[in-house]
Protein backbone atom coordinates (compact mmCIF):
# COMPACT_ATOMS: atom_id res chain seq x y z
CA UNK A 1 0.00 0.00 0.00
CA UNK A 2 2.58 2.41 1.16
CA UNK A 3 4.74 1.63 -1.78
CA UNK A 4 1.96 2.28 -4.27
CA UNK A 5 1.37 5.60 -2.69
CA UNK A 6 5.04 6.44 -3.07
CA UNK A 7 4.99 5.58 -6.76
CA UNK A 8 1.86 7.64 -7.26
CA UNK A 9 3.42 10.62 -5.51
CA UNK A 10 6.57 10.29 -7.55
CA UNK A 11 4.77 10.26 -10.89
CA UNK A 12 2.55 13.13 -9.79
CA UNK A 13 5.69 15.08 -8.97
CA UNK A 14 7.19 14.31 -12.34
CA UNK A 15 4.18 15.36 -14.33
CA UNK A 16 3.85 18.61 -12.44
CA UNK A 17 7.51 19.27 -13.21
CA UNK A 18 6.78 18.67 -16.88
CA UNK A 19 3.88 21.06 -16.75
CA UNK A 20 6.07 23.67 -15.12
CA UNK A 21 8.67 23.11 -17.83
CA UNK A 22 6.15 23.72 -20.56
CA UNK A 23 4.84 26.78 -18.83
CA UNK A 24 8.22 28.41 -18.45
CA UNK A 25 10.05 27.11 -21.49
CA UNK A 26 7.79 26.58 -24.43
CA UNK A 27 4.62 28.48 -23.94
CA UNK A 28 5.45 31.69 -22.19
CA UNK A 29 2.34 33.85 -22.47
CA UNK A 30 4.40 36.67 -24.02
CA UNK A 31 5.15 34.62 -27.11
CA UNK A 32 2.42 32.02 -27.24
CA UNK A 33 2.33 30.25 -30.57
CA UNK A 34 -0.47 31.13 -32.95
CA UNK A 35 -0.46 27.54 -34.16
CA UNK A 36 -0.88 24.62 -31.87
CA UNK A 37 0.68 21.28 -32.91
CA UNK A 38 -2.62 19.45 -33.34
CA UNK A 39 -1.72 15.88 -32.45
CA UNK A 40 -5.17 14.44 -33.24
CA UNK A 41 -5.12 15.94 -36.72
CA UNK A 42 -1.54 14.87 -37.40
CA UNK A 43 -2.39 11.31 -36.37
CA UNK A 44 -5.55 11.11 -38.51
CA UNK A 45 -5.32 8.49 -41.22
CA UNK A 46 -7.72 9.94 -43.75
CA UNK A 47 -8.59 13.40 -45.03
CA UNK A 48 -12.12 13.55 -43.64
CA UNK A 49 -10.89 12.69 -40.17
CA UNK A 50 -7.99 15.17 -40.36
CA UNK A 51 -10.29 17.98 -41.52
CA UNK A 52 -12.71 17.20 -38.72
CA UNK A 53 -9.90 17.30 -36.12
CA UNK A 54 -8.77 20.59 -37.61
CA UNK A 55 -12.32 21.96 -37.37
CA UNK A 56 -12.32 22.53 -41.14
CA UNK A 57 -15.04 20.19 -42.37
CA UNK A 58 -16.74 20.93 -45.69
CA UNK A 59 -14.44 23.64 -47.00
CA UNK A 60 -15.78 25.68 -49.93
CA UNK A 61 -14.02 25.20 -53.29
CA UNK A 62 -12.19 28.35 -54.27
CA UNK A 63 -10.46 29.54 -57.42
CA UNK A 64 -8.47 32.07 -55.43
CA UNK A 65 -6.00 29.54 -54.08
CA UNK A 66 -3.08 28.83 -56.42
CA UNK A 67 -1.20 25.56 -56.03
CA UNK A 68 1.99 25.31 -58.06
CA UNK A 69 3.24 21.73 -58.06
CA UNK A 70 4.59 19.39 -60.73
CA UNK A 71 1.99 17.31 -62.66
CA UNK A 72 4.39 14.40 -62.45
CA UNK A 73 6.91 14.14 -59.61
CA UNK A 74 9.92 12.01 -60.45
CA UNK A 75 10.77 11.52 -56.81
CA UNK A 76 8.07 11.33 -54.14
CA UNK A 77 10.61 12.11 -51.43
CA UNK A 78 10.80 15.74 -52.52
CA UNK A 79 7.75 17.30 -54.15
CA UNK A 80 8.01 21.10 -54.25
CA UNK A 81 4.75 22.99 -53.74
CA UNK A 82 4.14 26.75 -53.95
CA UNK A 83 0.89 27.98 -52.48
CA UNK A 84 -0.61 31.46 -52.76
CA UNK A 85 -3.99 32.53 -51.45
CA UNK A 86 -5.69 35.58 -52.95
CA UNK A 87 -8.60 35.28 -50.53
CA UNK A 88 -8.70 38.52 -48.55
CA UNK A 89 -7.80 38.08 -44.90
CA UNK A 90 -6.17 34.67 -45.28
CA UNK A 91 -4.89 33.73 -41.85
CA UNK A 92 -3.73 30.21 -42.39
CA UNK A 93 -2.83 27.75 -45.11
CA UNK A 94 -3.09 24.02 -44.40
CA UNK A 95 -1.66 21.28 -46.61
CA UNK A 96 -2.90 17.70 -46.88
CA UNK A 97 -1.80 14.86 -49.16
CA UNK A 98 -4.93 12.72 -49.58
CA UNK A 99 -3.23 9.34 -49.99
CA UNK A 100 -0.34 9.67 -47.55
CA UNK A 101 -0.53 7.36 -44.50
CA UNK A 102 -1.07 10.52 -42.42
CA UNK A 103 -2.56 13.10 -44.80
CA UNK A 104 -2.09 16.27 -42.69
CA UNK A 105 1.29 17.77 -43.58
CA UNK A 106 1.10 21.05 -41.73
CA UNK A 107 -0.31 24.53 -41.31
CA UNK A 108 1.24 27.92 -41.90
CA UNK A 109 0.08 31.02 -40.06
CA UNK A 110 0.27 34.49 -41.58
CA UNK A 111 -1.72 36.58 -39.12
CA UNK A 112 1.23 38.43 -37.68
CA UNK A 113 2.71 40.04 -40.76
CA UNK A 114 3.48 37.52 -43.50
CA UNK A 115 1.85 37.46 -46.93
CA UNK A 116 -0.32 34.37 -47.60
CA UNK A 117 2.33 32.53 -49.60
CA UNK A 118 4.41 29.52 -48.72
CA UNK A 119 6.81 27.15 -50.44
CA UNK A 120 7.18 23.71 -48.92
CA UNK A 121 8.66 20.38 -50.06
CA UNK A 122 6.76 17.27 -49.08
CA UNK A 123 7.00 13.51 -49.26
CA UNK A 124 4.33 11.64 -51.21
CA UNK A 125 3.89 7.90 -50.90
CA UNK A 126 1.99 7.58 -54.18
CA UNK A 127 0.11 9.61 -56.76
CA UNK A 128 -2.43 11.71 -54.89
CA UNK A 129 -4.36 14.92 -54.67
CA UNK A 130 -2.59 17.74 -52.91
CA UNK A 131 -5.28 19.52 -50.91
CA UNK A 132 -4.84 23.07 -49.67
CA UNK A 133 -7.18 24.67 -47.16
CA UNK A 134 -7.06 28.43 -46.72
CA UNK A 135 -8.68 29.86 -43.63
CA UNK A 136 -9.94 33.45 -43.78
CA UNK A 137 -12.23 35.17 -41.28
CA UNK A 138 -13.06 31.82 -39.71
CA UNK A 139 -14.17 30.28 -43.03
CA UNK A 140 -12.39 27.44 -44.81
CA UNK A 141 -11.73 27.34 -48.55
CA UNK A 142 -10.03 24.61 -50.53
CA UNK A 143 -8.24 23.88 -53.76
CA UNK A 144 -6.94 20.54 -55.02
CA UNK A 145 -4.23 19.57 -57.47
CA UNK A 146 -3.33 16.08 -58.57
CA UNK A 147 0.34 15.08 -58.54
CA UNK A 148 1.46 11.80 -60.10
CA UNK A 149 4.40 10.19 -58.37
CA UNK A 150 6.84 7.88 -60.16
CA UNK A 151 8.80 6.69 -57.13
CA UNK A 152 7.15 6.95 -53.70
CA UNK A 153 8.93 8.77 -50.91
CA UNK A 154 7.58 7.35 -47.68
CA UNK A 155 9.24 3.99 -47.18
CA UNK A 156 12.72 3.48 -48.53
CA UNK B 1 23.72 20.42 -31.90
CA UNK B 2 22.12 20.68 -35.28
CA UNK B 3 23.82 22.35 -38.21
CA UNK B 4 23.04 26.00 -38.91
CA UNK B 5 20.21 26.94 -41.24
CA UNK B 6 20.88 28.66 -44.51
CA UNK B 7 18.68 31.73 -44.64
CA UNK B 8 18.41 33.98 -47.67
CA UNK B 9 16.28 37.08 -47.42
CA UNK B 10 15.84 39.53 -50.26
CA UNK B 11 14.02 42.82 -49.91
CA UNK B 12 11.52 43.83 -52.56
CA UNK B 13 10.06 47.12 -51.44
CA UNK B 14 8.90 46.46 -47.88
CA UNK B 15 8.48 42.72 -48.43
CA UNK B 16 11.25 40.32 -47.46
CA UNK B 17 11.34 37.20 -49.61
CA UNK B 18 12.72 34.61 -47.24
CA UNK B 19 14.05 31.20 -48.18
CA UNK B 20 15.40 28.88 -45.51
CA UNK B 21 17.11 25.50 -45.63
CA UNK B 22 17.13 23.51 -42.41
CA UNK B 23 19.42 20.59 -41.83
CA UNK B 24 17.30 17.78 -40.42
CA UNK B 25 16.73 14.06 -41.20
CA UNK B 26 12.88 14.29 -40.97
CA UNK B 27 12.53 10.56 -40.28
CA UNK B 28 8.97 9.32 -40.82
CA UNK B 29 9.21 6.30 -38.54
CA UNK B 30 8.43 4.10 -41.55
CA UNK B 31 11.90 3.79 -43.09
CA UNK B 32 14.09 0.81 -42.29
CA UNK B 33 17.86 1.00 -41.89
CA UNK B 34 20.36 -1.39 -43.48
CA UNK B 35 19.79 -3.88 -40.64
CA UNK B 36 16.06 -3.91 -41.36
CA UNK B 37 15.11 -2.04 -38.18
CA UNK B 38 12.62 0.79 -38.27
CA UNK B 39 14.29 4.17 -37.84
CA UNK B 40 12.39 6.05 -35.13
CA UNK B 41 10.48 9.23 -35.98
CA UNK B 42 12.59 12.35 -35.81
CA UNK B 43 11.15 15.47 -37.34
CA UNK B 44 10.75 19.21 -36.95
CA UNK B 45 7.35 20.10 -35.47
CA UNK B 46 7.31 23.84 -35.00
CA UNK B 47 8.81 26.71 -36.91
CA UNK B 48 8.67 30.38 -36.09
CA UNK B 49 10.11 33.43 -37.79
CA UNK B 50 10.57 36.74 -36.00
CA UNK B 51 11.30 40.17 -37.40
CA UNK B 52 13.19 42.24 -34.83
CA UNK B 53 11.96 39.88 -32.11
CA UNK B 54 8.29 40.06 -33.16
CA UNK B 55 6.73 36.82 -34.50
CA UNK B 56 5.68 37.13 -38.16
CA UNK B 57 5.29 33.57 -39.48
CA UNK B 58 4.59 30.26 -37.81
CA UNK B 59 4.21 26.68 -38.92
CA UNK B 60 3.25 23.35 -37.40
CA UNK B 61 4.43 20.49 -39.59
CA UNK B 62 4.63 16.70 -39.70
CA UNK B 63 7.17 14.09 -40.75
CA UNK B 64 5.75 14.34 -44.29
CA UNK B 65 7.91 17.38 -44.97
CA UNK B 66 10.99 16.37 -46.97
CA UNK B 67 14.42 15.78 -45.46
CA UNK B 68 16.48 18.94 -45.03
CA UNK B 69 13.32 21.06 -45.26
CA UNK B 70 13.19 24.13 -47.47
CA UNK B 71 10.58 26.81 -46.89
CA UNK B 72 9.93 30.13 -48.53
CA UNK B 73 7.64 32.84 -47.22
CA UNK B 74 7.14 36.60 -47.48
CA UNK B 75 7.28 39.05 -44.60
CA UNK B 76 5.54 42.42 -44.87
CA UNK B 77 6.83 45.66 -43.38
CA UNK B 78 10.52 44.79 -43.52
CA UNK B 79 13.41 47.16 -44.19
CA UNK B 80 17.19 47.03 -44.54
CA UNK B 81 18.93 46.45 -41.24
CA UNK B 82 16.01 44.50 -39.73
CA UNK B 83 16.92 41.27 -38.01
CA UNK B 84 15.11 38.15 -39.14
CA UNK B 85 15.45 35.09 -36.96
CA UNK B 86 14.06 31.62 -37.54
CA UNK B 87 13.63 28.93 -34.89
CA UNK B 88 12.70 25.30 -35.28
CA UNK B 89 11.98 22.69 -32.65
CA UNK B 90 11.76 18.95 -33.29
CA UNK B 91 9.90 16.06 -31.64
CA UNK B 92 12.88 15.33 -29.41
CA UNK B 93 12.97 18.87 -28.06
CA UNK B 94 16.05 19.90 -30.03
CA UNK B 95 15.96 23.53 -31.10
CA UNK B 96 17.92 25.81 -33.30
CA UNK B 97 17.70 29.54 -33.98
CA UNK B 98 19.57 31.44 -36.68
CA UNK B 99 19.43 35.15 -37.45
CA UNK B 100 20.25 37.24 -40.51
CA UNK B 101 20.26 40.96 -41.08
CA UNK B 102 18.25 42.13 -44.07
CA UNK B 103 20.45 43.77 -46.70
CA UNK B 104 19.86 46.96 -48.67
CA UNK B 105 17.19 46.94 -51.38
Amino acid sequence: MNRNRRVALKSAGLSSMLVAGFATGLLRPADALAIEWNQDAFHAKNVADALQKLGAQNPVDSGDITIKAPDIAENGAVVPIDITSDIPGTERITVLIDKNPFPYVGSFDFTKGALPYVHVRVKMGESSNVRVIATANGKHYQAVKEVKVTIGGCGG
Amino acid sequence: MANPMKIRAKLEGDVANVRVLMSHPMETGQRKNAAGELVPMHFIKDIRAELNGKPVFEAAISQAVSRNPVFAFKVKGAKAGDKLSITWEDNRGDKRTDTVELGGA
